[in-house]
């Protein structure tokens, strides 16, 4: 009974909007109301400051510093670990009484849903629009130095997390803020902290998990069905049906269908591409020659060297998430006997998500000649041109895997968004409920948005998260340091030993 | 040392033919008895977070309920005179019997033939075939 009254609560008001709305014109109202609410807060987190003439948003020098601190602090463990991670995921250390828990594989595998997504599809097109071939070079970069800090929160996630009676876990940065600071005296600070990271991780799950999702799928979409064309919210109120089937209806089969189709969808992208790369190998060379010549004295950039970096940078961030935290709450699920695994395993998030994936959708871009400064052609576009100009029709599959992804990765911001909810407002089933409403709500303001806004906010609320979770990781690496001697010892000692 | 049959048991009918159809052989040749429930799982399946979440509560769940299907007949068995012990496992019901048969050197495997849903009896139907081509012990197939 309440379930219907808050189905109708929602659907109403939603329809009484687009039967107003009739043609054009709503996207833009929508556009104009949320555009003031959400301006000075995008302008607060991307503070910049001025390098050699071009603006520096303070942010993505807080996230490079802190992956550079991680990598130098734990002594580059991103290499020196990596041997370590592959065994772990594939199930080496796996004790069989175990069997049917969640595996590291499995963890992996959600994780990466979660992150792999548009932001390797429109985010790629977005860097190389505005940094040029050299953004990629930073992206890597970028990509290599964040496995550092997946590295750190993912344990932090595991150790600090709270088991409950029924077998449910929950953790994630604002558990590991608040516990782990209350440990060394400081809980008024780990409580503050943990309520920052959770108002952000709420915004950055409506943003960039949800409507700049929502938005990227949209202009896929309508690019290749005409009938979508200026009609974001019809789209829009289509999707949010969809999530609202999975996250409020409990309808799991449709989750378990796309989690299936979207690793499908991935090995066919990257297939594509690695296919894209091989019928122009002879570009290849040329290519890496752009990428290291744009990396560092770019033409027709705007900022030059620091544009380029800068865009990488954020790009990288924003597509693999390292030292935002989001990762933590996925991992934290996992049932491990020691925290240090999951750090090893979420290592891998980073390197798959941007130094493999991201560069592929990047080298598509360059060895094709589809970037042309100033053209206007960025984001979903640019990526979609690239993949056409070897494989007519590609839009078509480009449009379909954008959907998925952009499904898939709603699914698990709406789960960390909610986990971030609950921690603030308590657990339990109405809570729970009204976030869940809100969720489906912005799917629809997302797609009817222009491009602009609904970036900079994703951006904005995303970075935000990574403000209170990179002060924490600082205050409890020590405490990460000596869990991963400990670990390490059992190694050595033959307590923890291979069961394979 | 007497012989160990195992038996694939996860409640329905036909695993319980299976189950009697083995108490008959053992009690004539004085084999103890090895019942295994296998709960279907894969390592490399893909879940939701909120899947994961509950995974542990969900698969302490599934066990208790696995358990409560089988330590029944192993009490009954039991009272009847004869040896037998039972185990619960997730993970691949066909590489899991071959691998427990092996473990515990037992002398065959007896298994039931159909399911009691036609996703039960695809799941079993596969297993037989399985088993007919894996099994390191000799399978008996009980109707």
């Amino acid at each position: 009974m309440l379930k219907r009254f808050l189905w109708g609560a929602v659907l109403l008001p939603l329809l009484s909007i687009a039967a107003q709305a009739q043609e054009a014109g709503i996207d833009q109202a929508i556009s104009d109301a949320i555009a003031p609410i959400i301006n000075p807060f995008v302008s607060a987190v991307f503070y910049s400051v001025p390098v050699f003439g071009t603006q520096f948003p303070l942010i993505v020098g807080w996230l490079v510093i802190a992956a550079v601190v991680f990598t130098v602090y734990f002594g580059f463990i991103q290499f020196r670990g990596f041997k370590h991670s592959i065994e772990l995921v594939r199930g080496d250390y796996l004790d069989p009484n175990d069997a049917g828990e969640v595996t590291p594989f499995q963890a992996l595998a959600t994780a990466l849903s979660g992150t792999v997504g548009l932001g390797n599809i429109a985010g790629v097109g977005v860097a190389v629009y505005l940094g040029g071939p050299g953004a990629t070079f930073w992206m890597i970069l970028a990509g290599l130095l964040g496995m550092a800090s997946k590295f750190t929160e993912c344990i932090l996630g595991v150790h600090y997390r709270n088991e409950y009676e029924n077998g449910t876990v929950s953790g994630g940065p604002m558990y590991y803020l608040s516990k782990g600071l209350s440990e060394s005296g400081k809980a008024a600070l780990g409580k503050f902290l943990a309520i920052f990271f959770s108002i952000c991780c709420i915004g950055g799950a409506l943003g960039g998990g949800n409507m700049f999702q929502a938005n990227q799928s949209f202009a896929q979409i309508s690019s290749i069905i005409p009938f979508f064309e200026g009609k974001g919210w019809l789209f829009g109120l289509i999707m949010a049906a969809i999530v609202a089937i999975v996250i409020i209806g409990g309808i799991k089969s449709i989750a378990r269908v796309t989690e299936k189709v979207v690793p499908g969808m991935a090995i066919l992208y990257v297939g594509a591409a690695l296919i894209i790369i091989l019928l122009n190998i002879g570009s290849v060379p040329a290519a890496f020659g752009a990428i290291f010549a744009g990396a560092f004295a770019p033409t027709a950039v705007a900022g030059g060297a620091i544009g380029a970096l800068i865009q990488g940078f954020k790009r990288a961030a924003f597509s693999n998430e390292a030292g935002i935290g989001s990762a933590s709450i996925a991992h934290s699920a996992v049932v491990t006997k020691h925290p240090v695994t999951e750090g090893y395993v979420a290592l891998l998030e980073p390197f798959i998500d941007t130094v493999v994936i991201c560069t592929m959708t990047s080298l598509v871009i360059i060895i094709t000649g589809s970037w042309v400064p100033d053209s206007g052609v960025t984001g979903i576009a640019l990526t979609s041109k690239a993949f056409e100009a070897n494989f007519a029709g590609f839009g078509y599959l480009l449009a379909i895997a954008a959907v998925l992804f952009a499904f898939s990765t709603m699914i698990s911001w709406s789960y960390y968004g909610l986990k971030a909810w609950t921690y603030m407002f308590g657990e339990g089933q109405a809570k729970e409920i009204v976030f869940k409403i809100i969720f489906c709500v912005f799917v629809v303001i997302g797609s009817s948005m222009s491009l602009g806004p609904v970036i900079d906010f994703s951006d904005a609320m995303i970075f935000a998260m990574a403000i209170a979770n990179i002060i924490g990781l600082y205050m409890l690496m020590p405490k990460v340091k000596a869990l991963l001697a400990d670990y390490h010892e059992k190694l050595a000692s033959g307590i923890i030993k291979k069961m394979v | 040392m007497s012989e160990t049959y195992i038996v694939g048991f996860d409640g329905t009918p036909q695993a319980r033919r299976a189950v009697d159809h083995a108490a008959t052989l053992a009690r004539s040749s004085g084999a103890s008895l090895h019942l295994v429930f296998v709960l279907e799982w894969s390592p490399y399946s893909f879940h939701t977070p909120e899947e994961l979440a509950e995974r542990h509560g969900r698969r302490e769940q599934e066990l208790d309920r696995a358990h409560a299907v089988v330590q029944p007949v192993v009490d009954e068995l039991t009272s009847g005179g004869l040896t037998v012990t039972s185990e619960v496992r997730h993970g691949n019901a066909g590489d899991l019997l071959c691998k427990i048969a092996s473990d515990q050197n037992a002398s065959q495997i007896i298994i039931g033939r159909t399911g009691d849903s036609a996703l039960a009896q695809r799941l079993l139907g596969g297993l037989v075939i399985t088993l007919a081509q894996a099994a390191p012990v000799p399978l008996t197939v009980v109707p």
